[in-house]
C-alpha cells in the first residue's frame, strides 16, 4: 500500500502546532521516532526552553510479559515539569498504551499544567481513552501490521509496514 | 557449556558471577544502568516495575551498604522488599539454609538476594528454586561480589568512557577478595587490555596469572601510568594475624598515599568498595581527594542494582 510521505506530514503537524507554541512550551520527544520528529519540531517552531526526550521502558504495561525492552534509553527532561504545558510527541498513535505510560512518567517528574498529544499518523485502534490534539494523517492499517518510522543518515524520514512481531 | 545464570533462551536468569558472561550482557546491565542513573535524581525516585514483586534480601553475614543498596534498588523499582538477618534468625534455631529458602519461596518469593560467608551459597540457592525465581548472588565467601564488580565497571566506564585503552590496578588484599576475582573477570572480558594486581605475596592466591593480570608486588612498579585504581579493603576479620606483620607496616607497603598515586597518571581515579579503613589500605587525603570517585560509585551502585534486578525480573 502507498504510505505518506513523512517530510510533507511533519510540515502540515509543525503548521497545526504552530499557532499554539508560546515561549513557555515544551516539546517532549517519545523515543524513538518522536524524539527525531520531536528535533524537528523543536527548531522548526524555534521553542526556547530546552528538549525532553522520554523512554517509557519502565512505565510499561507488557513488562510482565516480554520483560525489560532491550534497548532502554535515558529519558531527559532537563526543565522543571511542575506547573509546565508540555506538548508531548509520537510518531504513530495506536493502542494508546504508550501515551498513557509517558504521562505517567512525566507526574514522576511533577504537576504540569497540561499535555497535549502531537503524532504523525493516527492508525486508530485505541485500546486506552487517549485522543490527539494533533495529527499529521489518519490511517487505516491491516491488524497485523506494524508501521514504523525510520531516519536515514542524511535526518531524512521515511515511513515503513512491517509484519508485527510483538504489540506496539 | 551450561552456565548456570542462563535461561535456555541465553537470557540472565540468576546473576552469580561476572565469570563466564559474555560482555553483551555485562553490557546491557551497564546500558540500562544508564537510564536508572535519571530516575535516582528525580523528585520521584520510583518507577513502576516490579510492582507487586516480592524480594528477600537474605543475609547470612553481615552487611550494612551491600544490603541497603539493594534495599533501595528494589524500592525504587516499586517491589516489595524483606530483610531477613538470618544470622540473628532461624538458622541459629537450627534450619538449614535451603530449608529456609523453601519457606520464603512458600511465600510466593520473585527474588533471593543472597549473601553468605561459604563460597558457592547463591548457586546452591539458584539451582535449588523454581524455574520462576530469580537469584542475586550479593558476595559469596572469596568467590564473587558480581553487583560490586558491575558498578565499578559502570563507575570506569563514566570517567573514562571506554574499556579497550585502560590500565587497571587492583590493590590489596587479593586472596580474600571476592571483589578483586568479580573485578577480574568483567575488565578482561570487556576488553581491558592491561589489567594488574598489587598485593604482598601472602595476600595473593595461587596461580593468579591465569586470570590474565600482571603481578606486581611493588606499589611504586604496579601504579605507574594506571587510568584507575582499585583498592580493596583488609579483611581484618578473615586474616587471623599470620599473613602481616602489623596494619601500619601494610600501610608503610601498600596503603595507598598521595605520594604513590602520583606515579600514576595524573588523571587516574581511586576506587574503593567501601568500608574502608582509613590509614590502613587508603590515606585520608586520597580518599577524600579529587580523584577519588568513592562516593559516586555508591551512588551508581544503586542503579546498577537497579538494572540486575529489572532485567532479571523481565528474564
Amino acid at each position: 500500500m502507498n504510505l505518506p510521505d513523512p517530510e510533507q506530514l511533519l510540515a502540515e503537524l509543525t503548521d497545526k502546532i504552530r499557532s499554539d507554541v508560546t515561549k513557555d512550551t515544551v516539546l517532549v520527544g517519545i523515543h524513538t521516532g518522536g524524539v527525531w520528529l520531536a528535533e524537528r519540531l523543536h527548531k522548526d517552531l524555534e521553542c526556547t526552553l530546552p528538549l525532553g526526550t522520554l523512554d517509557v521502558s519502565f512505565y510499561r504495561d507488557d513488562f510482565h510479559e516480554i520483560g525489560l525492552h532491550p534497548q532502554v534509553k535515558p529519558s531527559n527532561i532537563p526543565f522543571e515539569v511542575e506547573g509546565r504545558h508540555i506538548i508531548l510527541i509520537d510518531d504513530v498513535l495506536y493502542t494508546g498504551r504508550t501515551i498513557r505510560a509517558a504521562i505517567n512518567e512525566l507526574f514522576d517528574y511533577g504537576r504540569p499544567a497540561s499535555i497535549r498529544l502531537a503524532a504523525l499518523v493516527d492508525r486508530g485502534a485505541r485500546e486506552m481513552p487517549i485522543a490527539a490534539n494533533y495529527i499529521g494523517a489518519d490511517l487505516v492499517l491491516p491488524e497485523d501490521k506494524m508501521l514504523a518510522l525510520e531516519q536515514k543518515d542524511n535526518r531524512k524520514l521515511s515511513l515503513n509496514l512491517y509484519n508485527k512481531i510483538s504489540s506496539e | 557449556m551450561n552456565n548456570p545464570q542462563l535461561n535456555k533462551n541465553g537470557k540472565l536468569q540468576h546473576l552469580l558471577t561476572t565469570e563466564g558472561l559474555p560482555a553483551s550482557i555485562l553490557l546491557k546491565i551497564l546500558d540500562t544502568a544508564e537510564s536508572f542513573v535519571g530516575v535516582t535524581q528525580r523528585d520521584i525516585k520510583k518507577v513502576p516495575l516490579l510492582r507487586g514483586k516480592a524480594i528477600f534480601n537474605l543475609f547470612f553475614e553481615p552487611s550494612t551498604r551491600t544490603r541497603t543498596t539493594f534495599e533501595i534498588a528494589a524500592k525504587r523499582l516499586s517491589a516489595d522488599i524483606v530483610n531477613l538477618n538470618i544470622a540473628a534468625s532461624s538458622q541459629s534455631k537450627g534450619e538449614t539454609m535451603l530449608d529456609t529458602v523453601n519457606n520464603l519461596s512458600a511465600m510466593n518469593a520473585d527474588m533471593f538476594i543472597v549473601r553468605h560467608s561459604q563460597s558457592g551459597a547463591a548457586h546452591l540457592i539458584a539451582r535449588h528454586v523454581r524455574p520462576e525465581i530469580h537469584v542475586i548472588n550479593a558476595g559469596d565467601g572469596r568467590h564473587a561480589h558480581p553487583t560490586q564488580a558491575l558498578l565499578d565497571m559502570f563507575t570506569i566506564r563514566r570517567y573514562k568512557r571506554d574499556f579497550h585503552n585502560l590500565r587497571v590496578a587492583i590493590v590489596g588484599d587479593i586472596l580474600h577478595s571476592r571483589v578483586a576475582r568479580s573485578q577480574i573477570h568483567a575488565l578482561t572480558t570487556l576488553g581491558v587490555p592491561e589489567v594488574r594486581v598489587i598485593s604482598p605475596k601472602t595476600l595473593l592466591p595461587t596461580k593468579v596469572e591465569r586470570l590474565g593480570v600482571h603481578v606486581y608486588h611493588d606499589m611504586e612498579q604496579g601504579l605507574k601510568d594506571v587510568d584507575v585504581v582499585l583498592m580493596l579493603r583488609l579483611q581484618n576479620e578473615r586474616m587471623l594475624g599470620a599473613r602481616l606483620p602489623s596494619a601500619e607496616e601494610y600501610f608503610k607497603h601498600y596503603g595507598l598515599t598521595q605520594e604513590k598515586l602520583a606515579l600514576a597518571k595524573h588523571d587516574a581515579i581511586v576506587m574503593h568498595p567501601g568500608p574502608m579503613n582509613r590509614g590502613i589500605e587508603i590515606d585520608s587525603a586520597v580518599a577524600d581527594g579529587k580523584q577519588s570517585v568513592i562516593l559516586p560509585q555508591v551512588t551508581f551502585g544503586i542503579a546498577v542494582r537497579m538494572a540486575v534486578m529489572a532485567i532479571l525480573a523481565g528474564n
